[in-house]
């Protein structure tokens, strides 16, 4: 420890700090532009100026990069310090006179003019050098750096040109103490509300205020670090080093007994329906982002604006978006019109806007749905019953101009309307969540053919699968609600829990079998069992069944074609005596 | 008679000759055969007549090997004389045995056969529209034909058939070993196909070729695609009967970078060969999707001649139904 005095005042601190570090520990405030604290110091801009004297010796120094000493006398504020920065500042002030931080600096220091000569009245660069050390040692990229001699001096990328080097991470513009750098989007776009909550935001992040656990997350993607290996900025302003960025994936092997498989859903993605203008139109928000946009912990406090942030005067909310639809998905998605009338009743409630609400069929089938819907009708949701066949902003007459035009066809009426509204809400489906087809590879189910899980038995058995001591959870069987979704977990892990005490399970009795003397090893059966029961023997140059495994589905004794894969009780031997025997009455 | 050698009998029904060659092909080692046994009819090689046959005590011949397939009255007459003449019949090769490839006409019945082969062919000149009658009168004298049956049938269809030698044609270490066998009297139960009861995948150099999921996306047909000489053939997509046929014939199509035909035949435990590697080649079609399926089992140029080329007189169908044939 290093024991030093500041304006009088006694600090001790670790050795190898800086002057400015310490005073700041007896919150003694020196004027900077262009310290940063995870930027090493340089003192370019040198308003740090502070007077030390050391045994004796008193010398004006630059307090951000000037390390403690045992003893050490500083002076933040003596005329001479004053003097020497008050010159400084009018030099910066001739320099970059439009940059604010320096005219801030000049009033505080009762500078009202500079007497040195102006080149330039726009310029706000102080030529601090902050914005090359960061891209160089923080970013890692080197993109840009000072060019030309004395005068003409300033900070570019190579040659002028924009550099390939360039990352477009805006570090530069971000470490600026002037505001001389600025960064646009290239393609000139404007925030629209699929970017309030996926748009620009931080590499490292809590995904949504109720994440749980409730920890940041680094975004390996979108990270620096991750990109040239530099930066590391987080790790340098956590004090509890609680940041580490040579996290792997981890693959966990956990022996089990009885797994529950609740994979979930993800929504459909309204980009594949054109005609709807997803992504086109900014005005056209899907479910998922109209429900964050009314969180209150979303990005607009959860005030309902369109994305010009104004608020909408029509709202239509298109049903049966990827659902209860030949070209995509053909069943219903069970939830899409309770949350729609949800919608309608918050528009309704927040908002003074029309809302049109857009169904094939109203499935209010829940407890209190009905109900809830009926209280929908007398809010005054206009409610028009017929499917969508394309948004569009090609506006027909004065009252569509500037809006999104809904067509439909009204099959109440039953005629074609155009709707014009300012904004749409697209129920989208749910979809199963991953491959469903490769995960139930993993655990030798079956799905059904909307691709969800298959349960055993729809009624008798709607929460196991065909393999024992596998159960199923909410959407990964089937799109399902809130309350279902409980209520299944409940039957699942009721289930799993009786067959874990219990211990043991039966094995089907009706199983395939191959014949080892048969068997010409063609393996033909081995990726068609959906239980992964066939293993392919080398050596011996044959395929096995596994007989726990085996579900007796007969797959491969269909599909084998030197006849050496038989099912139990259903030989063709029998089968054949079974026909002859029809035809002998 | 203990002395005497055993006597053996070929006859030739509904075939092209090759199985005849086969015999021919033996070589040298024909020599031995004939050392060991008595030829005692042999239309191909040998001038004996019907009556010679018919002048034999019932049961005198040791085997009648019979090649072809059984399509008129005549080869009826014929096959069913040598049963009674013959301790054992062998059928030779794959047209005795399964039907072979005159086995096809079954798609087709007698009228439909006539029509096109003396009047629509293009290479057909009939102006009078002769058509080869059982019976015909000229001058004055009558002449017959034997009966064209409406379908043709395996050996076994028309008479009891004690062993069977598969293959288009038979190899000839297959024959030499039945021939052997007999000669020895080491012969396994009647019935027997004399060839090792397993598929051809079993003893295919390329079997080890097959990569970890073999599915098929596009069928190709063997000239559309350079073929790879070490890879299986269903996954270069071209349609191999190999998985649905019986070994034993030392991989000859195969050595000569063609996929197998499926002349051997099935397996013992295999009612219907076509229908079961259909259901084989079903199950590794690479999609879930109805239409591309359709659109894949669409591109299988003539799928009856394919799965079926050797083997429809003994499959489950047997032949297309008679009212179906116009």
């Amino acid at each position: 420890m290093v024991n030093l005095t500041i304006d009088g005042k006694k600090v001790q601190i670790e050795e190898g700090k800086t002057i400015l570090q310490a005073a700041a520990k007896c919150e003694i405030k020196i004027p900077t532009l262009c310290y940063h604290p995870v930027v090493e110091a340089y003192g370019a801009c040198r308003v740090c100026m502070v007077e030390v004297t050391v045994r004796g010796k008193t010398d004006l120094v630059t307090a951000c990069n000037t390390k403690v000493q045992e003893g050490l006398d500083v002076q933040t504020g003596s005329e001479r310090v004053l003097k020497a920065r008050r010159l400084n500042v009018e030099m910066l002030m001739a320099r970059a006179p439009a940059a604010e931080p320096v005219q801030e600096l000049a009033k505080a220091l009762g500078i009202e003019k500079t007497r040195f000569e102006i080149k330039d009245p726009q310029e706000k660069c102080i030529l601090c050098g902050l914005c090359v050390r960061a891209c160089e040692t923080i970013v890692g990229a080197s993109a840009i750096s000072f060019i030309e001699r004395g005068t003409e001096r300033k900070v570019m990328p190579p040659f002028g040109e924009p550099s390939e080097a360039c990352i477009g991470c805006t570090a530069c513009a971000y470490f600026c103490p002037t505001g001389a750098i600025t960064y646009e989007d290239k393609y000139g776009r404007k925030v629209i509300h699929t970017e309030l909550h996926l748009g620009p935001t931080t590499a490292i992040r809590v995904p949504i205020r109720q994440a749980v656990p409730m920890v940041p997350l680094i975004d390996t993607e979108a990270c620096i670090h991750f990109k040239t290996g530099e930066c590391k900025v987080c790790t340098k302003v956590c004090d509890r080093e609680a940041i580490n960025h040579d996290m792997q994936d981890e693959t966990l092997e956990v022996e089990v007994g009885t797994i529950i498989l609740a994979s979930g859903f993800k929504p459909f993605d309204a980009k594949r329906i054109p005609a709807y203008g997803y992504g086109h139109f900014p005005n056209v928000i899907t479910a998922l982002e109209f429900e964050r946009l009314v969180n209150a912990s979303g990005p607009t406090g959860g005030k309902i604006k369109l994305a010009d942030g104004t608020e909408p005067k029509a709202v239509g909310i298109i049903h049966c978006v990827g659902s209860r639809d030949e070209n995509y998905n053909e069943y219903c998605s069970r939830v899409c019109c309770m949350y729609s009338l949800k919608f309608a009743h918050l528009i309704k409630e927040k908002t003074s806007a029309d809302v049109y609400d857009f169904y094939i069929d109203m499935r209010c089938f829940g407890k209190g749905y009905e109900e809830f819907y009926h209280r929908l009708l007398h809010e005054g949701t206009k409610f028009i019953r017929g499917r969508v066949s394309d948004i569009t902003d090609m506006a027909m007459t004065q009252r569509e101009e500037g809006k999104l035009i809904i067509r439909v066809e009204d099959t109440l009426l039953g005629t074609v309307r155009r709707i014009p509204v300012d904004m749409v809400i697209l129920a989208t489906g749910l979809e199963p969540s991953i491959d469903h087809n490769q995960l139930a590879k993993i655990f030798n189910i079956s799905c059904s053919q909307d691709t969800f899980f298959l349960e055993r038995h729809p009624k008798l058995a709607p929460v196991s699968t065909f393999s024992d001591g596998i159960y199923l959870a909410g959407a990964c069987q089937a799109p399902r609600d809130i309350p279902d979704t409980v209520a299944q977990a409940g039957g699942a892990a009721a289930e799993a829990l009786a067959l874990a005490d219990k211990g043991t399970f039966a094995l089907e009795p009706v199983t395939a079998e191959i014949d080892e003397d048969l068997c010409a090893g063609c393996q033909l059966c081995v990726n068609l069992c959906p239980f992964t029961a066939i293993t392919y023997d080398k050596e011996k140059g044959i395929s096995v069944v596994n007989d726990a495994l085996c579900k007796g589905c007969g797959t491969c004794v269909a599909a084998c074609p030197s006849g050496a894969s038989h099912q139990k009780h259903f030989r063709d031997s029998q089968i054949f005596a079974e026909i002859e025997g029809i035809f002998v009455v | 008679m203990s002395n005497a050698k055993p006597k053996v009998a070929f006859y030739w029904c509904s075939s092209c000759g090759g199985c005849e060659e086969s015999i021919v092909d033996l070589a040298e080692d024909i020599l031995k055969v004939v050392a060991a046994v008595d030829i005692v009819f042999w239309p191909v090689a040998l001038d004996f007549k019907k009556k010679d046959v018919e002048a034999m005590p019932d049961g005198s011949i040791a085997v009648s090997f019979i090649n072809g397939a059984v399509r008129l009255s005549e080869q009826e007459e014929m096959v069913k004389l040598l049963r009674r003449k013959s301790q054992l019949v062998v059928a030779h090769g794959a047209c005795s045995h399964l039907g072979g490839i005159p086995g096809l006409g079954n798609f087709w019945n007698k009228e439909t056969i006539f029509r096109r082969a003396y009047h629509t062919t293009p290479s057909t000149q009939n102006p009078d529209k002769i058509v080869p009658l059982e019976k015909t009168v000229l001058d004055g004298k009558e002449l017959t034909l034997p009966r064209f049956f409406d379908t043709v049938y395996a050996l076994n269809q028309v008479i009891d058939v004690d062993y069977y030698l598969p293959g288009c044609a038979p190899p000839r270490d297959l024959i030499l070993s039945a021939v052997g066998a007999i000669l020895e009297g080491k012969l396994p139960a009647k019935g027997a196909v004399l060839s090792p009861n397993k598929s051809l995948c079993d003893d295919c150099d390329r079997n080890d070729s097959k990569p970890e999921k073999l599915v098929i996306k596009e069928i190709k047909r063997p000239w559309e695609i350079m073929l790879d000489p070490e890879k299986c053939f269903l996954a270069q997509g071209v349609i191999c009967m190999g998985p649905a046929t019986r070994t034993g014939c030392n991989e000859r199509c195969i050595e000569a970078n063609m996929p197998c035909r499926g002349c051997f035949g099935p397996t013992d435990q295999v009612h219907d060969q076509g229908a079961k590697f259909l259901s084989a080649l079903a199950s590794i079609l690479d999609t879930n999707d109805e239409k591309e399926i359709d659109k894949i089992v669409q591109s299988i140029s003539d799928p009856a001649g394919t799965f079926y080329r050797f083997s429809l007189p003994t499959s489950i169908l047997q032949r297309r139904r008679m009212e179906a044939i116009k």
